[in-house]
């Protein structure tokens, strides 16, 4: 039998205005979205829609201007920057466009960055980290640089970086968006397969055939959500 | 155990990843630092070289006595008067027995007064023969002077009593007078006297004896011979005959120098007025000068107190310059880390994380600086006390100051930076190219 599914996200009648100067800009207009733990939920739409903009919001990188935000059953829609900061490291992992690793930091150091903010003993977790480097075939490659990996390369260390803290969920915004068809299409074999171990994956995508593999997909258009598609996959 | 529990504290982490950060720009992270290099070497090896230079004098200083007050014997200016123009003339100046015991009985908070002659002679043995400063004096002499006694005894009352012909000398006369024989009981010459030598004693402040002036230029320092007062004054008498260029001239001094010793420091400036006014007083002429080793003392430590703040304030200076430099570049680093502060914050660091990460990496920078000035800060007094003859000190507070503000400037000038880096907002980092 199989158990209720829980819900880790829920947004309620999200509202985001950007004050630029004098003009008020309405990024998300009314946004309500509930989010099944171990959904692969894909976010698209037109450029502008507020994509990224409920993302940052879904991460807790930005507040909402009014609206509440139910993560994993806590309201976190009006924290202070140190508890957001804390939910991020503690329950949330994030895959950029631009992979963002640190540059003067080694593969298997920019895995560890996590935990360093979660005050744990780093020597506890070596082990691990090799293991999710191991994961994404970078094994052979603990100790290079940044600059020293391809682009194919450097996403897998941020997808193993974002695993590190064995979050509720993983956040990515067009994370195969720099890469070239065939790393793109390998780098989705491993978000695919974490979601297949049960993790949940939003990700914010321009392109239908990787939306395929969502379970979900929401559309998006002027700050609301346009369609919102849950389908089969076998 | 121990190792481990440093390895593995969170600030060990920040500390490398701060060194990690700055290696990266080797070349900017050098220049930057040797700001904080030159200031702190500059102020360690200014202050060894001014601690080196104040401590001689202050030591010398000291050696006088600090509650000693000595009053000197001076020529008087000569007048241009008519009578120099010829053969023979004789002058009168000085101290006198009488204002010794003036001195002793109407200055209040006087222990002891003691009261000497200084004569240049030759002193003969043998057939060595020695320049030497023949000195008058009482049996208190060691004891006010601090001077020990290396053999034998020094003077005491019987042989001031009976005018008796005996003497102490300095070691290092004794050195060169007897270099085969024990000096005590040796009998040595001065002019056609003999005297018999009772003990040695080691003399260390005879720079300051000064019996005329300009006369002890080129001559061995040490070479005492110590007779008592009464000795003195019946086999030398009290006028002393030179003959210049075909004429003669005479001076006649009683006293060539009078050190007063005062119960205590406190009534040693109060003093010195009232013996200078006593003084005057049975003086028509200006034949004397007062030293005061303590207001020496005094002004020797003021111009090393204006010595200090002026190399304070160069320290001061070259540090401030050297924090400009480090907080220039660390506004540039966290521009340019925008991106690297970004990530973080997303993957959890907190705004206090931030700041320790930027704040730790410039104090990396001015302790790095602030090392290496140490350690040519202390090297370099060392390369000047070795090619030239200067005495330096490095004194270990001069070590600790430079350093600890190396330190301070570095968190001074690293927290700007720091909580500009910290207030980025994520968002907005995360998408700076
Ligand atoms: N920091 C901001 N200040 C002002 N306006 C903003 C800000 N961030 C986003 N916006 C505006 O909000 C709207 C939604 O932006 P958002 O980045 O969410 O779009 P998107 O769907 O991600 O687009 P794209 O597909 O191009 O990434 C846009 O009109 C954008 O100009
Ligand atoms: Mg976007």
């Amino acid at each position: 039998m199989i158990s209720e599914p829980k819900t880790i996200i829920d947004i309620q009648d999200i509202v985001k205005i950007f004050q630029v100067g004098e003009v008020e800009v309405r990024a998300l207009r009314g946004v309500s979205v509930a989010i099944e733990e171990g959904t692969y939920v894909a976010i698209m739409g037109p450029s502008g829609s507020g994509k990224s903009t409920m993302l940052n919001i879904l991460g807790c990188l930005d507040r909402p201007t009014t609206g509440q935000y139910f993560l994993g059953g806590e309201n976190v829609a009006q924290m202070d920057d140190d508890t957001l900061s804390a939910i991020r490291g503690k329950r949330l992992g994030f895959i950029f466009q631009s992979y963002n690793l640190i540059a003067q930091l080694t593969v298997i150091e920019n895995i560890q960055v996590p935990l360093i903010y979660q005050g744990v003993n780093l020597k506890d977790y070596e082990q691990k980290c090799i293991e999710l480097a191991e994961l994404v075939g970078l094994q052979d490659r603990l100790d290079h640089r940044p600059t020293q990996l391809s682009g194919g390369q450097q996403q897998r260390v941020a997808i193993a970086r974002s695993l590190v803290n064995d979050p509720l969920m993983i956040l990515a915004d067009e994370p195969t968006g720099n890469l070239d068809s065939k790393t793109g299409a390998e780098v989705l074999e491993i978000i695919d397969r974490l979601n297949k171990q049960g993790k949940t994956i939003v990700m914010v995508t321009h392109d239908d055939d990787i939306a395929q593999r969502a379970d979900r997909v929401i559309r998006m258009k002027d700050g609301r959500v346009d369609e919102d598609e849950i389908r089969d996959r076998d | 155990m121990l190792t481990e529990a440093i390895t593995h504290h969170p600030l060990f982490n920040t500390v490398k990843l701060g060194i990690k950060s700055l290696m990266l720009h080797k070349l900017r992270s050098g220049l930057t630092m040797l700001g904080m290099i030159f200031g702190v070497c500059s102020v360690i090896a200014m202050l060894a070289i001014g601690e080196g230079a104040s401590h001689e004098a202050q030591e010398r200083i000291k050696r006088l006595g600090s509650t000693n007050i000595i009053i000197n014997s001076v020529k008087p200016p000569e007048e241009q008067d008519n009578n120099t123009s010829g053969r023979s003339f004789g002058i009168t100046y000085g101290l006198t027995y009488d204002d010794a015991s003036r001195l002793q009985f109407t200055i209040p908070n006087v222990t002891s007064v003691l009261p000497m002659r200084i004569i240049r002679d030759n002193v003969r043995f043998d057939r060595y023969q020695e320049p030497c400063q023949v000195i008058g004096t009482l049996p208190s002499y060691p004891t006010m002077q601090g001077i020990n006694l290396v053999a034998g005894r020094f003077l005491s009352m019987i042989d001031d009593k009976h005018q008796r012909n005996v003497c102490v000398i300095t070691a290092g006369l004794a050195h060169r007078l007897f270099p085969y024989q024990t000096p005590i009981n040796s009998t040595i010459r001065i002019q056609n006297v003999y005297y018999q030598v009772v003990g040695l004693i080691n003399e260390t402040g005879t720079a300051e004896q000064r019996p005329q002036k300009g006369e002890m230029e080129g001559e061995p320092l040490d070479n005492n011979v110590y007779i008592p007062l009464s000795t003195v004054r019946s086999r030398f008498g009290e006028t002393l005959v030179r003959r210049n260029a075909g004429s003669f001239s005479s001076e006649t001094v009683e006293l060539h120098q009078i050190i007063v010793k005062m119960k205590d420091t406190q009534s040693v400036i109060a003093a010195e007025k009232q013996i200078n006014s006593l003084v005057r007083r049975f003086h028509e002429v200006n034949d004397f000068e007062i030293i005061v080793p303590l207001q020496l003392l005094r002004e020797a430590e003021a111009t090393k107190r204006m010595f200090n703040i002026v190399l304070g304030s160069i320290a001061a200076i070259s540090l401030l310059v050297g924090g400009i430099g480090i907080m220039n570049i660390m506004l540039a680093t966290v521009t340019e880390r925008t991106r690297e502060i970004g990530v973080r914050r997303a993957l959890g660091a907190k705004k206090k994380d931030i700041v320790t990460q930027f704040l730790i990496e410039t104090v990396v920078l001015s302790i790095g600086g602030g090392l290496i000035g140490v350690v040519l800060g202390v090297l370099v007094p060392l390369l000047v006390s070795v090619s030239t003859d200067m005495v330096t000190i490095v004194t270990p507070w001069s070590v600790g100051l430079a350093f600890g503000i190396s330190g301070l400037t570095g968190i001074a000038f690293g927290i700007y930076p720091a909580s500009q880096a910290a207030e980025l907002d994520p968002i907005e980092a995360l998408r700076h190219e």
